[in-house]
C-alpha cells in the first residue's frame, strides 16, 4: 500500500515537473524541472525492481541536464526571466493534438484487457541482465557501440569551427595553435 | 501499483512532451519536449516489462531507448551549435531548409 | 540482499529496525569523519599560519560565527534554485554513504551500489552549478561553469576507476565486492584505479588542487555570495563529500570492515580516516589546477590510465577463473 502511494506520488511529481518545463519563465528552472521529472521516473523504475536501469537513468539524465542547462543559457540570447514573452507557435493546435493523443492513449490503457504476467523475474536480476546483454543479446550492444562512436565523431565534426588546418597550419607541421592550450603540453 | 497507473503516468509525460515538441520555437526547448516523450516511453517500457513479461532479455529494449536518447541529445546539441554559429538564431522557424 | 520490489515477501527485505540501525551507523560514521576532516584542516591551517593556538576549535568557531551571520540578499537572485543548490549539496554525502555497509549491512541495500555512487556524484554537478547560478552574480556563475568543466574531466575517470573493482568482483553490489577481497585488497592489484578514484574524490569535493570553482581569484567563486547558514551548509558539505568519498573507498578498495582484533565498524572508520587525512593534507601540498588544464589531464592521462587498469583487471580475472 505504502509502495503504491509512493509510486503514484512519484508519478504526479514526474508529470507536474514535466508540465513545469514549458510553463516556468527561466531557462535554468525549465532544465532542472526536466531533471526532476527524470529523477522521479528513474526512482519509479527502481521501484519496478529494475535497479540497474533505474539508477542508470538517474545518472545519465542528471548529467545530461547539467550540461543542457549550459546550452540553454548559451543559445537563448535573451533572458525570459527578465523579458516575459511567449516562445511558442501554434499553441492551440499543439494543445489540441497533445490532448487528443493523451485521451486516446488513456482510453486504450483503460479498455485494453491486459494479459496476465508470463514467467517470473529471475532472483538475481542485475546479474541476469548483465549475462543477457553480454551473451545472447550481444548483437544489440555491439550495434549500439558503433552508433555511439559515430555520434561522438559526428557531433564533434558538426560543432567544431576550427579544423586541423587552423590548429596545425597548412602543412599540418607546426605546433598546435589553440586559443586555450591544454594541460599536457601538446 | 498497477500496470494501468504506470501507463497513464507515462501517457501524461508523453503528451506533455508532445505538446512541447510541436509548440516550442527554441531548438533546445524542442529537444526538451522530445526528452519528455522518451521519458514517458522509458516508464511505459519498464512497467510493461515488470507487469507482463519479466524476462531479462526485455531489458535490452529499455537500454536501446536510453541509447537512442543520448544519440538524439548529442546530435541535437551539435546541430543547435552549428545553427547558432551560422545564423545567430535559436528558433526552429529560421531553420526550415528541409521543409520546402 | 537487494530490494526486490513489490511482489516479494517482506522478510527478504530485512527488518525495518535493522535498516534504521544501519542508517544511524552510517550517519554517525559520516558525521565523525566530517568533523574530523574539518578539525584536521583547521589544525593544518593554524600550523601553516604560525598562529598561537592549535586551531583544533577552528571549525566550531567558524560554525558559530556563520550561524549568527545574517543571510545576504541579492537583486533578482533565483532564490529557489539557489537554496536547492546550497542546501541540497549536504544531502549528497548522506545519500552516498546510504549504500555503504558500515556495520553488518547498508541502510539502503541496493545491489548496484557502485552505480548509485556515480549517480550521486552527478547530483553534486547540479547542486554546485545551481548554487553558482542562483546567486545572480558573475563570480558565482563563473565558479559554477568552472566546476562543470572540471566535472566533465573527472567523471569518466571516476566511473572507470570504480568499474575496475566491479570487474574484479564480478558485481556492482558492495557486500559482494567486499567478499571478493577476502585474500588480498583490491588496492594491491588496482593501484591506478585507486589513484584516479582519489583524484575524482578531490574533484567532486571541490577540494585542494581541484577547487578553482571556489577559487580566491573569483573571491570565493560559487560561495562568493553565500553567507550565514547557507555558507555553513555548503562548507560542511565539502568536508562531508570528502568523508563520503573516503568511506566509500573502504569497501571498494580497502577490504571493507575486515581486520584483526577491533570490530568491523572500527576498521571501516580507521581505514576511511587514513584516506581522508591524506586527502585533507593534500590541499596544503598541491597547488590549484586550472580547469582547462585539468580537462586535458583528465581526458588524456587519467581516463586512459583507468581504462588500461580495467583491461588489466579483466585479463587477470579471466586468467584466474
Amino acid at each position: 500500500m505504502l509502495v503504491a502511494i509512493a509510486f503514484l506520488a512519484l508519478g504526479v511529481v514526474a508529470a507536474l515537473a514535466g508540465a513545469a518545463v514549458f510553463t516556468v519563465s527561466s531557462m535554468a528552472r525549465a532544465t532542472y524541472a526536466l531533471a526532476l521529472s527524470f529523477v522521479a521516473v528513474g526512482l519509479q523504475v527502481v521501484m519496478l525492481s529494475q535497479n540497474f536501469v533505474g539508477v542508470m537513468i538517474l545518472l545519465m539524465m542528471m548529467m545530461e541536464m547539467a550540461v543542457m542547462a549550459v546550452f540553454m543559457v548559451m543559445f537563448m540570447g535573451m533572458n525570459p526571466a527578465l523579458m516575459p514573452m511567449s516562445m511558442v507557435h501554434g499553441k492551440r493546435a499543439s494543445l489540441g493534438t497533445a490532448g487528443s493523443v493523451c485521451a486516446a492513449m488513456v482510453l486504450g490503457i483503460v479498455l485494453t484487457p491486459w494479459p496476465a504476467r508470463r514467467g517470473a523475474p529471475p532472483p538475481e536480476l542485475t546479474a541476469a541482465i548483465g549475462r543477457e546483454l553480454l551473451e545472447s543479446k550481444m548483437l544489440a550492444m555491439a550495434t549500439i557501440s558503433p552508433v555511439m562512436v559515430a555520434t561522438i565523431v559526428g557531433g564533434v565534426a558538426l560543432a567544431l569551427r576550427r579544423t586541423r588546418y587552423d590548429r596545425y597550419g597548412d602543412d599540418l607541421e607546426r605546433p598546435a595553435d589553440d586559443p586555450q592550450p591544454g594541460g599536457v603540453g601538446r | 501499483m498497477t500496470l494501468q497507473t504506470a501507463l497513464v503516468i507515462a501517457a501524461a509525460l508523453f503528451s506533455i512532451g508532445l505538446y512541447g515538441a510541436i509548440s516550442q520555437q527554441v531548438v533546445v526547448m524542442v529537444m526538451m519536449g522530445l526528452e519528455l516523450m522518451v521519458n514517458g516511453v522509458m516508464l511505459a517500457v519498464a512497467a510493461l516489462w515488470w507487469f507482463l513479461a519479466p524476462h531479462p532479455s526485455g531489458q535490452v529494449l529499455l537500454l536501446v531507448v536510453i541509447a537512442a536518447m543520448t544519440v538524439e541529445m548529442g546530435m541535437g546539441f551539435a546541430v543547435a551549435t552549428v545553427l547558432h554559429r551560422e545564423r545567430r538564431v535559436d528558433m526552429t522557424d529560421s531553420a526550415t531548409d528541409l521543409s520546402r | 540482499m537487494s530490494w526486490r520490489g513489490p511482489d516479494v515477501p517482506p522478510q527478504s527485505q530485512g527488518q525495518p529496525l535493522d535498516a534504521v540501525l544501519a542508517a544511524l551507523t552510517a550517519l554517525g560514521a559520516l558525521l565523525l569523519l566530517t568533523t574530523g576532516a574539518a578539525v584536521l584542516s583547521g589544525a593544518l591551517d593554524a600550523r601553516a599560519a604560525g598562529s598561537r593556538g592549535t586551531g583544533l576549535t577552528r571549525p566550531f568557531d567558524e560554525a558559530a560565527r556563520l550561524l549568527r551571520q545574517r543571510r545576504r540578499r541579492l537583486v533578482s537572485a533565483d532564490r529557489l534554485l539557489w537554496r536547492v543548490g546550497t542546501i541540497g549539496l549536504l544531502l549528497v554525502p548522506v545519500l552516498m554513504v546510504a549504500v555503504v555497509p558500515v556495520g553488518s549491512r547498508a541502510a539502503l541495500p541496493l545491489d548496484v551500489g557502485v552505480l548509485w555512487f556515480n549517480a550521486m556524484d552527478v547530483l553534486v554537478w547540479a547542486c554546485v552549478w545551481l548554487a553558482g547560478w542562483g546567486a545572480n552574480s558573475t563570480y558565482s556563475l563563473i565558479g559554477g561553469y568552472r566546476f562543470l568543466a572540471q566535472a566533465l574531466a573527472y567523471a569518466l575517470p571516476l566511473m572507470f576507476s570504480l568499474i575496475a573493482p566491479a570487474t574484479g568482483a564480478r558485481s556492482l553490489d558492495l557486500p559482494t565486492i567486499v567478499a571478493a577481497q577476502q585474500g588480498v585488497w583490491f588496492l594491491a592489484w588496482m593501484p591506478v584505479a585507486f589513484a584516479t578514484y582519489c583524484v575524482a574524490v578531490l574533484g567532486f569535493s571541490v577540494w585542494g588542487p581541484l577547487s578553482p570553482a571556489l577559487g580566491a581569484d573569483l573571491v570565493g567563486g560559487v560561495v562568493a555570495e553565500v553567507s550565514g547558514v547557507d555558507r555553513l551548509l555548503m562548507l560542511a558539505a565539502r568536508y562531508g563529500l570528502l568523508a563520503a568519498g573516503s568511506l566509500f573507498a573502504v569497501p571498494v578498495f580497502l577490504g571493507g570492515s575486515s581486520g584483526p582484533l577491533l570490530p568491523g565498524e572500527a576498521w571501516m572508520l580507521l581505514k576511511a580516516a587514513a584516506v581522508l587525512a591524506v586527502l585533507v593534507w593534500a590541499r596544503r601540498k598541491i597547488p590549484v589546477v586550472r580547469p582547462d588544464l585539468f580537462m586535458e589531464v583528465g581526458w588524456l592521462v587519467l581516463l586512459p590510465a583507468a581504462l588500461v587498469q580495467v583491461l588489466v583487471v579483466a585479463v587477470i580475472s579471466v586468467w584466474r577463473s
